[in-house]
């Protein structure tokens, strides 16, 4: 083993038990995806009894898959950014810096814990979908998982900035993971394409990964067909976003060393 | 030979403010070197610089010869540190944290370097405890043990005896001289408690407004000043250029 894995495992060890340690941190995880999909789900099987099987069923099973990829984008975010706060609100982090780890491996072990944390929170979800709405994400084929990493991929891409953020800017930027994501779910075409927003909206729209994934989704749900070019476009952004969030990420870290932020940051 | 730790010039702004202004100095392995200065004379400001938690302005660090800008990873690897402005993760066991700091410092056996760090700090039945049950004194040994997990070169202790009764802070400087002695580290020691210095330090760096002012042994500067100890010279440097003394 060498000795920058050996840091990475560390770490993903210190992150590993204090979420097996604790019951209330994995219930907390799994929470959110259950009750928005079971929403999704009542809404899909009330629109059934009602009307039976037609379009606005077929639009509505893509949207409860788009709920259950997009929590992937969210936990993913969610746990990259909450596992660097942690590290903050435990006063742990200056501790962390001043050791041999390098800023490269705090990331990769921090991706790692990210991924690990969205697979605990959404298998839940997944499986009340598959059991109580009769709506098996895998059953869109092999694509899923490409759909799903690229989420993932998203997710991290937000997280680094957020997280560079709180770096610099102390506490008060702590609902920066939240806040960021919110401000994109209108233009991710999670729950209608592209095509619905405003002409001069569209552009953003092309720009973020997600809206891909999702175009993607729905040709896959409602067409049965592999849309190659939208998962090219999300794979292609995706490459861009995550190293703008590296690089965000590392310029905010090195910003917060010149300013002195990381000796008050628990302030 | 190469010191254990050189400075050349570091200098610090916070905007207009200067907390570290043009301090040269180096230290020898093997020696153990006091830090002095009263609140904002830039001691906390100079060891977040040693430790890479603040850029420098200006100016120049060698941890063993080493370059933290450009061997960052490397030259941390041999040196450790212990503060009260830090904690380790409270939900963790003991010995939990003092293993992940063993192997984020690439410590070949962490699970012996961890029992014999608690044995010789008297930690050992406390490495099942949670790390945030312990009292202030207890936490403040954890932070020590780990400060020394990796058999460091250089050691920068920030207070570390501020939170233990006078008993226990006896026998924590004992452990450190101790440590010293086998394993030939420098340390250097930032402590508001003169008799602490003087037991320890065989050289003393008296800090002032983010400049060293002066420095020699305590003996040294105890006889240049006229004063019977260390306490009235730290007291005649930090009134003297406000008309107090």
């Amino acid at each position: 083993m060498t000795a920058s894995w050996g840091r990475i495992t560390a770490l993903v060890e210190r992150q590993w038990v204090l979420i097996a340690g604790s019951w209330t941190r994995i219930v907390s995880l799994m929470y959110w995806p259950l009750v928005q999909i079971v929403i999704w789900g009542f809404i899909q099987s009330h629109v059934f009894n009602e009307v039976g099987p037609s379009t606005t069923l077929v639009a509505l099973s893509a949207v409860v898959g788009a709920v259950l990829l997009w929590d992937f984008c969210w936990r993913s975010q969610l746990g990259f950014a909450l596992a660097f706060q942690e590290e903050i609100w435990s006063r742990n982090l200056s501790q962390l810096l001043a050791s041999p780890l390098r800023p490269g491996e705090f990331v990769a072990a921090l991706m790692i814990m990210s991924f690990t944390k969205t697979l605990i929170a959404i298998a839940p979800a997944v499986i009340v979908a598959a059991i109580a709405f009769d709506f098996n994400l895998f059953s869109i084929g092999p694509v899923v998982y490409l759909f799903i990493l690229n989420l993932v991929v998203f997710g991290w891409a937000i997280s680094l900035f957020a997280s560079g953020m709180i770096a610099r800017y102390g506490q008060g930027a702590q609902d920066m993971p939240w806040a960021l994501m919110f401000g994109l779910t209108p233009f991710a075409a999670i729950y209608y394409p592209v095509s619905a927003l405003p002409d001069a909206l569209q552009p953003i729209a092309h720009a973020l990964p997600p809206s891909h994934i999702f175009e993607g989704l729905r040709a896959a749900v409602g067409e049965g067909r592999f849309a190659a070019a939208d998962l090219a476009w999300a794979t292609g952004l995706n490459c861009l976003w995550l190293g703008a969030g590296l690089v965000a990420f590392f310029l905010l870290m090195r910003a917060a060393r010149r300013v002195g932020a990381l000796l008050q940051i628990g302030e | 030979m190469t010191a254990a730790l050189d400075t050349r010039n570091l200098t610090k702004h916070f905007g207009a403010s200067v907390a570290v202004d043009d301090v040269s100095f180096s230290i020898e392995p093997g020696v153990t070197t006091g830090l002095l200065g009263g609140n904002g004379a830039g001691k906390t400001t100079t060891i977040a610089m040693l430790l890479g938690l603040i850029a420098p302005t200006a100016g120049e660090i060698r941890i063993l010869g080493l370059d933290p800008a450009h061997s960052g990873s490397e030259a941390r690897a041999k040196m450790n540190f212990q503060s009260p402005y830090v904690d380790m993760p409270k939900r963790l066991s003991v010995r939990r944290n003092l293993t992940i700091y063993a192997k984020l410092y690439g410590v070949k056996r962490p699970i012996e370097a961890v029992e014999s760090a608690a044995e010789e700090l008297q930690l050992t039945a406390l490495l099942t405890r949670k790390t945030g049950s312990l009292s202030a004194g207890q936490a403040t040994r954890v932070g020590i043990a780990k400060a020394l997990i990796n058999n460091p070169s250089v050691l920068l202790l920030d207070e570390p005896t501020a939170s233990l009764d006078p008993d226990t802070a006896d026998w924590v400087r004992g452990v450190l001289e101790a440590y010293q002695a086998r394993s030939g580290a420098a340390i250097l020691l930032a402590s508001h408690n003169m008799g602490e210095v003087e037991r320890l330090a065989g050289r003393v760096l008296m800090m002032k407004a983010g400049r060293i002012v002066d420095d020699g042994a305590p003996k040294t500067l105890i006889a240049k000043y006229g004063r019977d100890n260390l306490e009235e010279v730290f007291l005649q440097i930090a009134r003297r250029e406000e008309g107090v003394a």
